[in-house]
């Protein structure tokens, strides 16, 4: 068979048996990256870092497992700086599957990491609310219209951090982690463009590129993704060396994107090889 | 009757939601707060509809024994413990009046065991096509498809650590043409035009359709007369 | 104990998915029925416990619901919240074929509820603030007033970028002569936007591929592999 042929005719096991490999040795191996924070990244590290301390932040994590490989590392990085510089993070979900993700925050990273930390004056639950923008245009007016209660029950006006908060522009900040709709650009339609609160976040490398219109005149910075994440992690590793013997998930795993990045574009190039030769043969004919 | 009354219903909601936005006091504000909160507690029942609606699906399948009714009973089972677990917060340990999803229950144990790994995985199979779509569709045919080509390659070699190694040694003065570089000036300026003229266009065109859906004009989502 | 039950469970139901690779079977249909059925429910509870019982219930009946949820005690009952009881239910007649016209009137409320809430937000953060913040000047200068070459060349794409692509979309107008050249112009934008998100998206599904392996790892790390 000839080149060009056998290039048409590559099994696509082979190449899924690539990409399996290109993914699971560098995770075996670990090479190590260092990283650096662009500025849309940097601008939000820059503004949890200007906030005064014991600023109210809220934390929104609008994702679900399927897309927690990227963005439960900004999460652990954001609640990890948040809590380092005394802000108080309430986290609030507008997806179903959100619940799980704040639970194992708070489980896996508040908890484990900052015991001394109170939970009602130095971070909340709020749980999940529906109706997506309309449940932001509530909570524009009136809070405790929508959220009368934290997840456990417990009233909002009995908890500390939240007991003088009357609607979402008592937050300092609103950051939104989002795989989708209802997301970021919620957050910004509903809250940030109407109630000039400042809002920032994170998304998937799938929605980050459709965010970027709104950066910077609507929102403080984006994360983009693994990498975005990664640029995080660098920027509070060199604002807070301490966290260095933290385990940061998005750093270790630009290991493997990097390796599979390769092997991906050498595919694309490859495949194209196969296809100009044969055009050319086409064109002796 | 059947037609006049939910033209009526979403002209009246669609007219308090636009004028509320604009008039923040008064009587017409109250009842834009309200229509929000209600808006979100009625999405809440398109999710119990779409539970009912795969329940009377796949036990048609089963009663019928239509093709792969097995595994319609694995769905069955599958939706029954779950909603049998979660609505009488079944390990709880707060009982009735603990979260949903309390850690120590059997929800956040289903939720960990069952739904993460197969909602994980599903997606992460995208990776696997992605590749093989790669290699096998995105060809450099024309003009067109060869930008595409080279920024998407600039983009996956960019945003990692390996295009500054291949394009590190560059000298100071053609340090825009360093990879990672080139990678975030395509984002924030090309990338960021078409963007924003997709967002104008999809803004403009989300206008035009709000305004026929309110005046009645368009009624597609009333679906066929009986 | 949990914990590495849920490491078994984890690992076999990622196998069964990622059998699809090989060939479609009964493994993967199992694991995909399996899903769909866990997730509707999982939805329904959430939604149900985290807002209808104390959105909705707690305010109808909320003497009868304080024992659930502790904000109602003491609450009188806001009996508007009838009209959204209503709606709902009305919506759940989608169900029965003979009622299900009595669900166009909530899907009603629901279509021009979105309608209502997108058209003023969508005007004022996706056009009139993107028209504003696509007006930057095309010629950059420092503070000592030398000319910011880069600087001016990105804002001039991205100026042009925009008027180009918006060019190429308006149907309308025939794409020949200079529209058609500014058209062309557009697509070309159009075309660098698009491998981008090319590039992004295969970055996305590379990096769910590495959780998923990084979870498979710490199972074969538990079995001391």
């Amino acid at each position: 068979m000839r080149f060009p042929e056998a290039l048409k005719r590559l099994d696509r096991r082979i190449i899924f048996l690539l990409i399996a490999a290109s993914v699971a040795l560098p995770l075996v191996w670990k090479p190590q990256f260092d990283d650096h924070a662009t500025p849309i990244v940097q601008a939000i590290y820059d503004r949890m870092e200007s906030l005064p301390a014991g600023s109210r932040i809220l934390l929104a994590l609008d994702y679900g497992p399927s897309t927690a490989p990227e963005l439960d590392p900004m999460a652990v990085a954001l609640v990890r700086h948040g809590i380092r510089k005394g802000h108080r993070i309430a986290l609030f979900t507008l997806w179903p599957d959100g619940l799980g993700q704040i639970n194992k925050i708070t489980d896996d990273t508040i908890r484990a990491e900052f015991p001394d930390k109170r939970y009602g004056a130095d971070y909340v639950n709020l749980g999940y609310k529906a109706g997506g923008g309309g449940a932001i245009n509530t909570m524009m007016v009136n809070l405790k219209t929508m959220i009368p209660a934290d997840a456990l029950g417990a009233l909002l006006d009995s908890l500390p951090m939240m007991a003088e908060t009357r609607s979402l522009s008592d937050f300092s900040v609103i950051v939104s982690l989002t795989a989708g709709d209802p997301g970021l650009k919620e957050w910004i339609q509903f809250a940030g463009d109407i109630g000039g609160i400042p809002v920032m976040g994170g998304g998937t490398a799938v929605v980050a590129p459709e965010l970027y219109p709104y950066y910077p005149q609507q929102m403080v910075g984006i994360m983009g993704g693994l990498k975005g994440a990664s640029e995080y992690e660098s920027a509070l590793m060199l604002g807070y060396p301490d966290t260095e013997r933290l385990e940061m998930a998005a750093t270790v795993r630009m290991g493997p994107q990097v390796v599979s990045h390769v092997v991906i574009v050498l595919l694309v190039i490859l495949g194209n090889i196969g296809y100009l030769l044969e055009r050319k043969k086409s064109i002796r004919r | 009757m059947r037609r006049n009354i939910p033209l009526i219903i979403t002209f009246i909601t669609g007219m308090v939601l636009i004028l509320g936005y604009f008039v923040t006091r008064g009587p017409l504000h109250t009842l834009y707060e309200s229509f929000s909160d209600y808006f979100a507690i009625i999405t809440v029942f398109a999710f119990i509809l779409g539970g009912g609606n795969l329940i009377k699906v796949h036990l048609r399948r089963i009663a019928n024994r239509a093709k792969d009714w097995r595994y319609s009973m694995v769905t069955m089972v599958g939706f029954t413990v779950t909603l049998i677990v979660g609505m009488f917060k079944i390990g709880a340990p707060g009982g009735w009046g603990a979260a949903v999803v309390e850690p120590e229950s059997w929800l956040q144990f289903i939720f960990d065991g069952i739904f993460t790994p197969l909602a994980a995985t599903m997606f992460a199979l995208l990776a696997f096509f992605v590749a093989s779509a790669s290699y096998r569709a995105f060809r450099a045919r024309t003009k067109e498809a060869t930008i595409l080509l080279v920024a998407a390659c600039i983009i996956l070699l960019g945003r990692t650590p390996i295009g500054g190694w291949l394009t590190g040694w560059l000298p100071p003065e053609l340090s825009f043409l360093d990879l990672p570089n080139l990678a975030n000036w395509i984002m924030a300026w090309p990338n960021t035009a078409g963007q924003r003229a997709i967002m104008i266009g999809i803004a403009l065109g989300v206008v035009a359709t709000s305004l026929r859906i309110i005046f009645g004009i368009e009624r597609n989502y009333l679906g066929r007369d009986e | 104990m949990s914990d590495t039950l849920i490491l078994w469970i984890d690992a076999a139901l990622t196998l069964m998915i990622l059998s699809f690779l090989y060939r479609d079977n009964a493994f993967y249909k199992f694991a995909e029925h399996l899903f769909v059925g866990v997730s509707a429910a999982y939805w329904m509870v959430v939604g149900f416990w985290d807002h209808l019982v104390p959105n909705l219930l707690g305010k109808l009946f909320p003497s009868l619901m304080s024992g659930v949820v502790p904000v109602a005690n003491g609450q009188a009952a806001e009996w508007h919240y009838l009209i959204p009881a209503v709606f709902g239910l009305l919506l759940l007649t989608r169900l029965v074929d003979r009622w299900a016209w009595l669900s166009r009137w909530s899907l009603a409320f629901i279509v021009g509820g979105s309608a209502g809430f997108n058209l003023p937000r969508f005007l004022d953060s996706d056009f009139i603030t993107q028209v504003q913040s696509t007006m930057v000047p095309l010629l950059v200068f420092d503070t000592g007033g030398a000319l910011l070459v880069g600087a001016s060349l990105s804002h001039l794409v991205l100026v042009a970028g925009v008027i180009c692509g918006l060019v190429y979309f308006f149907f309308s107008l025939e794409h020949d002569g200079i529209t058609g050249k500014v058209s062309r112009l557009g697509i070309y934008v159009l075309m660098v936007t698009f491998g981008a998100a090319f590039g992004y998206t295969v970055m996305a599904r590379i990096s769910l591929l590495i959780g998923r392996m990084d979870s498979l790892g710490n199972w074969l790390s538990s079995m001391g592999l």
